[in-house]
């Protein structure tokens, strides 16, 4: 570490030991979230300053042992073995919740073998100090010669002393807790040798799991390959072994320690409330329940915002044409990037708010319990307890809803859920799902009070359901992945949520959301609005003399001709020609090139359907809101063909369908783009769905017509 | 075992698992108490090392146990 440059420490600890709440203390609004390079795992990390001195501060993924059991901590392990190569990080701070003071220690004692300076943060000590129990602090910090530095991160309390410690630094410890055992020491022995170690656990280690220890070069694995063999050394054979004798000495120091043994009051207390919450019936119901509500409040308390950005971004789109005229530069800038802008804004409200509420879940310790309910169940389709949140959240907005994934640490069932999650239909699919039904289905009444177009409507909700446990099951057996998933997961105790850490969540979800997938939402918009701008030849110049002189003997009104021009220019646009190349394949699912426009623009979002059949049939600039107009014109249609209506039930439906399960939303493939960082999975997407609704839609054309 | 009933760790029926078991504070000579089990039966959740933990049945079946 060089004078002038921060730092830098790492916080590491055991999931649910308050190590994000400590982070958040430390850093407040001075955080950020990077990468670790080559993965999906994100790290997150922020400064402070105590006294004269900068530090960095980066929260590593909570993990229970130094031996990985997810990509999640293989990333952490990777990072503490190779600090003496990469002098990373100047000091390790380890957070344990005092609450389970044994199995927190495990890692500690691991962390504290590998020769890092280490600070000991116990954390949650006021609950400590409820239970009735009493720990002599100086006497552990003096067993295992580090500083101890009791907190309760959840008030705050303690924090200043821990920033002043960690100025102080810490000096690594030179003896080893692991002692290891005589038919290992030898090969130590040779490997500290023979690699120039001086740490004793960090030579073990190597021994032990060389491939996990990036910085090895290909000549030191052969090395230790080498003294593996000579000396018989099994891998793994003593890695149970080894947590034996750490948990030993742990026991031991723990009943040194403890002045006042305390009661069980809070554990009971948690499980008092389990048998609530995780009973057959209630459990379910309460789940439900809050699922609804969280379902609910995304579509109720989203509305109002979202309609206050959507007129904000329009007034500022006619306020530029209203100063600025009609340029080329000015339509890109008001017609293009505007509601560009505008079209990723507009999500924010409904991120906000469903992260609000994962945020709120995980910090009691819900959420655990829901992987609990829902982990045997959701494993048959291949996917995760923790899916359950996702794909609920799907038929509000996909886009909150995939990024809710990466609670999902086993790779295979987050791809999936991210998969299958567009396929609950979302609700900007409800207004072309509205005025198809309003087209083909009859307003009338079934079995006394069931609605037969509200029938139709769960129908079509039910459907998208089905497709995508289906999909998943389809996908799970398809996708080979080696890792194998394990639950062995912990249940929290209890706890009020800290509000401070679920601001600061939203913050971070809504301003990765906006900087990385608006990004791309951005750029394709643009593309979209000029495709359906400009045509070839001067087709839209010459827009307004054709249509006057094709509808020279009609009375048009100013508005009529203003429309006309409109769905002139669209026809002869690049978008329209696409539109009529696009014909002979659709044509087998029962639509025209008119429909083929309007599904080449609402790729960019489905609700442009409506606004884009609006001007292809020359209604102009409609309030999505007045379907009647639009629900008439295209009753009227009628197609050249057979001379029939164009929008027959067999249309209908096949239109229907095929917008259930079609990838129609640029902004979900943004997002699962930057999920999964890269291309490879949303262009699987966007294909298997698309296959997906061509095929149904084609069935069911055919079968009904 | 039941609801409510404690029982003693003497081993474990799956090598890999044993290790990340152990690792989380299954320890052979722990005592360990099933406090209930999921509405379907599965997973389950047991209290060792002075927390809960839950488990699937496929993974708890693996630990061998004393009353």
């Amino acid at each position: 570490m060089s004078a002038g440059s921060p730092l830098q420490i790492a916080l590491i600890g055991n999931p649910n030991s308050g190590k994000t709440s400590l982070f958040n203390h430390l850093t407040g609004l001075n955080q950020k979230v990077g990468n670790f390079p080559g993965v999906t795992v994100e790290k997150k990390i922020g400064g402070f300053r105590s006294g004269t001195t900068e530090m960095e501060v980066t929260d590593l993924p909570g993990i229970y042992s130094i031996y990985p059991r997810s990509i999640d901590e293989r990333i952490v392990s990777e990072i503490l073995l190779g600090h003496h190569q990469t002098h990373q990080p100047d000091l390790a701070v380890v957070v344990v919740d005092a609450t389970n003071l044994k199995r927190g220690l495990l890692l500690a004692t691991q962390v504290i073998d590998l020769g890092l300076p280490v600070i000991l943060v116990l954390n949650m000590m006021d609950l400590v100090a409820q239970s009735g129990i009493s720990y002599d602090l100086a006497r552990l910090s003096q067993r295992l010669k580090v500083p101890v530095i009791p907190i309760n991160a959840r008030a705050g309390s303690g924090v200043e002393a821990l920033k002043i410690a960690i100025a102080g630094g810490s000096n690594p410890v030179t003896n080893q807790i692991f002692q290891g055992w005589s038919e290992t020491n030898s090969a130590v022995d040779l490997i500290q040798e023979s690699l120039s170690v001086d740490n004793r656990y960090e030579a073990y280690l190597m021994l032990e799991q060389p491939h996990s220890l990036g910085f090895l070069t290909a000549e030191d694995q052969k090395v230790i390959t080498g003294i593996r063999n000579q000396s018989g050394f099994v891998p793994g054979k003593f890695q149970g072994a080894e947590t034996i004798q750490r948990y030993g000495f742990i026991q031991d120091l723990i009943t040194e320690i403890t002045l006042k043994p305390g009661n069980e009051t809070l554990h009971n207390k948690s499980l008092a409330y389990d048998a609530i919450l995780t009973h057959k019936i209630w459990g379910y119901l309460i789940f439900f329940g809050i699922l609804f509500l969280i379902f609910q409040s995304i579509f109720a308390w989203a509305t109002i915002p979202m309609d206050l950005i959507d007129s904000a971004f329009a007034s500022l789109s006619s306020i530029i044409h209203h100063q600025l005229g009609s340029g080329p530069l000015v339509r890109l800038v008001a017609d293009g990037i505007i509601p560009g802008i505008g079209g990723i804004l507009i999500f924010v409200p409904q991120i906000a708010i469903l992260f609000a509420f994962i945020a709120v879940l995980e910090e009691t310790g819900y959420m655990a319990r829901v992987v609990f309910l829902m982990d045997k169940v959701m494993r048959k389709f291949g996917l995760n307890g923790r899916s359950v949140v996702p794909l609920m959240s799907g038929i509000a907005c996909a886009i909150p809803a995939i990024m809710a994934t990466r609670t999902i640490d086993n790779w295979k069932e987050r791809i999936i859920t991210i998969l299958v999650t567009p396929l609950m239909s979302c609700s900007a699919r409800l207004p072309i799902f509205t005025i198809l039904i309003a087209l083909i289905i009859p307003d009338q009444m079934v079995l006394g009070f069931f609605n037969l177009q509200g029938l139709a409507l769960m129908f079509l909700y039910l459907l998208g359901f089905i497709a995508a446990i289906l999909s998943a099951w389809v996908m799970s057996k398809i996708i080979r992945l080696k890792e194998r998933s394990y639950l062995i997961m912990e249940l929290p105790t209890y706890r009020m949520p800290r509000w401070n850490n679920v601001g600061l969540t939203i913050l971070e979800k809504t301003r990765s959301f906006v900087v990385e997938a608006g990004k791309v939402i951005l750029a394709i918009s643009i593309v979209l609005w000029v495709l359906a701008s400009y045509g070839p030849g001067d087709n839209i110049e010459q827009a307004e003399e054709r249509v006057a002189e094709q509808y020279k003997n009609a009375r048009l009104t100013e508005q009529g001709f203003k429309d006309k021009v409109a769905a002139y220019k669209l026809e002869h646009s690049y978008a329209g020609i696409l539109g009529k190349g696009l014909e002979p394949v659709i044509k087998p699912l029962g639509y025209d090139w008119k429909i083929g426009i309007a599904l080449l623009t609402s790729f960019a979002a489905r609700e442009v359907f409506v606004g884009t059949m609006a001007t292809i049939y020359s209604i102009g600039s409609v309030d999505q809101d007045d379907e009647a107009t639009i629900k008439n014109r295209m009753r009227d249609e009628i197609n050249p063909e057979t001379g029939e209506h164009r929008f027959t039930p067999a249309v209908g439906l096949s239109l229907l369908v095929f917008y259930t399960f079609a990838m129609q939303c640029m902004s979900t493939l943004a997002v699962v783009y930057r999920e999964t960082k890269g291309w490879k999975w949303p262009v699987i997407q966007l294909i298997y769905m698309t296959a997906l609704a061509y095929l149904s839609a084609f069935i069911v054309y055919q079968v009904l017509s | 075992m039941k609801p409510g009933e404690s029982a003693i760790i003497s081993g474990f029926t799956d090598f890999e698992l044993s290790v990340k078991l152990m690792e989380m504070g299954c320890l052979p000579g722990a005592s360990i108490r099933f406090n209930f089990s999921a509405p379907l039966g599965d997973p389950v959740c047991i209290s060792v090392a002075g927390y809960e933990l839950s488990l699937r049945m496929e993974e708890a079946k693996t630990i061998s146990i004393l009353n």
